[in-house]
């Protein structure tokens, strides 16, 4: 960059902020050359493409009408879904339970470094992970079935609560606290006097959020055996079963919708 | 009319009588540059003492080291047989809940109740159970709805505190602080975010209460006239020194050019 303040013409609108920098230019033209280049490699053509799509329209046309009639398989799929639930369910309980104390020690401007580091440290771990992989590990560990799918949500969890948790700490207003310190009240008084009051509408938030991403993903630990629904959808699809396959997911999706009604609901209650 | 100058010398007269005394108090937030440097000041038992001294010049720090908010460099305040100074942890807790306080914006829990933020004066004795499941004892509402009506709030006890106007706030803010039945209040520029009418007002309902209980109070304000016309005795800052301690009548123009510097704005 040049002198600026003499240039004229064109160049003014650089200095005027408006055009665009070099740097980002060349970002994205790096952008455009690497996804032309994944394309490439990765045989993503268009005939492909339409062969997809013809694939798809088959086994739509398989799905329907969705396989509700047979009672013992309806059965093995309530069961699934109760599963699903229970996981999702106590999943989130444990998790909303853990995530307040390690969300309180994570705030960096109520807790001393060499408490946030460790706490931020299980967070970061908590998220580094997609909750599959984590139920994976957790399968190898304690077993197969719901234990292992409860275990991986309560992690997803602490992961995504105690995090957001943390910050809206980190960004409450210090001089109600400073208030409630000079009475001389102890820390555990100070947190729920001054600190919780502030945070308690976001926690409920983050805590319903949560509730429904723990029941999308309960019927989902079951592919890899940590229990629920998604064993059934699974093996449903590996025997080609493709009618029983769609009623399995017009049943998800209906648990889905009524579990958001009622965190919408348990939101309004605790509000 | 001489108004002593230099508070160090003079200060060592009578211990006794004091409920408070500050002693060569330095607070530095960084080093080498001290905000307080070397102050020297006894509270007598009952006194309104009014701090008065331009924005910057240490009036809240001065304040915020007795209750220990900020963490002195080096020397001594001693209350009620013990140095504030030095004091850590449960005795530092301790001592605070016999020193209440009003802060210039409030400072309320804005999300509890007018009574929540009352009660929160009792919150260095209430055990951590009956906090968190706000059962505090029946004595304890039992003031605080008293208190409420000495401050004019009758009837707002359920209100949410951040519902209130900045003169009830502070209001709240009074009740609280006697909440602690303290020994001393503090009152940190309790008037400075209120409009004329108010400020005289939360004044005189501070100093009444104050006095009506033998507490000593201590107020930074930046208003001389409301500071004239409610302490009994004005400790006037500048530069992180007190260059003027004396009862109102002693305050002259000079003593305001002293502390505030220049004199275009007296006229």
């Amino acid at each position: 960059m040049a002198n600026v303040s003499s240039a004229s013409g064109p160049r003014d609108l650089r200095a005027a902020g408006l055009s665009m920098s070099w740097t980002a230019r060349i970002g994205w033209l790096l952008l455009v050359a690497y996804v032309l280049y994944a394309t490439s490699i990765l045989d993503f053509s268009f005939d492909r493409f339409v062969v997809g799509l013809e694939n798809a329209a088959d086994l739509i046309g398989r799905m329907f009408p969705p396989l509700f009639s047979r009672a013992d398989l309806r059965d093995l799929m309530y069961r699934g879904l109760m599963e699903s639930l229970q996981i999702a369910v106590l999943s989130s309980a444990f998790g909303i339970i853990l995530s307040l104390p390690v969300g309180v020690l994570a705030a960096r401007n109520l807790m001393p470094g060499w408490v946030t580091w460790p706490a931020r440290g299980l967070i970061m771990l908590c998220r580094s992970f997609h909750p599959i992989i984590v139920a994976i590990l957790f399968v190898k560990g304690v077993g197969f079935g719901a234990l292992a799918g409860i275990l991986a949500l309560i992690v997803a969890s602490i992961g995504f609560i105690a995090k957001l948790f943390a910050e809206a700490i980190e960004e409450i207003s210090l001089k109600q606290v400073e208030a409630v310190r000079a009475s001389g009240a102890n820390f555990m008084n100070v947190l729920i006097f001054a600190v919780l009051p502030q945070v308690n509408a976001r926690f409920i938030g983050f805590a319903t959020y949560q509730l429904d991403s723990n029941l999308r993903n309960s019927t989902m630990v079951g592919i890899v055996g940590g229990g629920g629904i998604g064993g059934t959808l699974l093996s449903a699809f590996g025997r080609f079963d493709y009618d029983y396959v769609c009623a399995i997911l017009i049943a998800i999706i209906a648990m889905i919708m009524v579990g958001e009604l009622i965190s919408q609901r348990l939101r309004a209650l605790f509000l | 009319m001489t108004v002593m100058a230099v508070p160090d010398s003079a200060m060592t007269a009578s211990p006794k009588s004091a409920a408070i005394a500050v002693q060569d108090l330095v607070v530095a937030y960084q080093p080498g540059k001290p905000v307080l440097k070397g102050i020297s000041l006894e509270i007598a038992d009952s006194s309104v003492t009014a701090i008065i001294g331009p924005s910057g010049t240490g009036k809240s720090t001065l304040i915020r080291s007795i209750n220990r908010l900020v963490t002195p460099t080096s020397g001594s305040i001693l209350f009620d047989g013990q140095d504030l100074a030095k004091l850590r942890g449960a005795e530092l807790r301790a001592a605070r809940r016999k020193i209440g306080m009003v802060f210039q914006e409030y400072n309320l829990v804005e999300r509890l109740s007018v009574m929540e933020n009352v009660l929160t004066g009792r919150l260095g004795v209430t055990p951590v159970w009956r906090v968190w499941l706000r059962k505090f004892p029946r004595e304890d509402i039992a003031r605080a709805f008293d208190l409420l009506a000495q401050v004019g709030l009758d009837g707002y006890a359920t209100q949410r505190a951040d519902a209130l106007s900045g003169g009830q706030r502070q209001r709240v803010g009074i009740a609280r602080a006697l909440m602690q039945d303290p020994r001393l209040l503090l009152a940190d520029e309790p008037t400075s975010s209120l409009d004329p009418k108010t400020s005289v007002e939360i004044m005189e309902l501070m100093t009444g209460l104050a006095r009506a209980r033998s507490v000593p109070l201590i107020v930074n304000m930046h208003q001389v006239d409301l500071a004239r016309r409610f302490a009994d005795r004005i400790v006037g800052m500048a530069d992180g020194q007190i260059i003027f301690d004396g009862p109102p009548d002693a305050l002259a123009t000079e003593h305001l050019q002293q502390i505030y510097g220049g004199e275009g704005w007296l006229t």
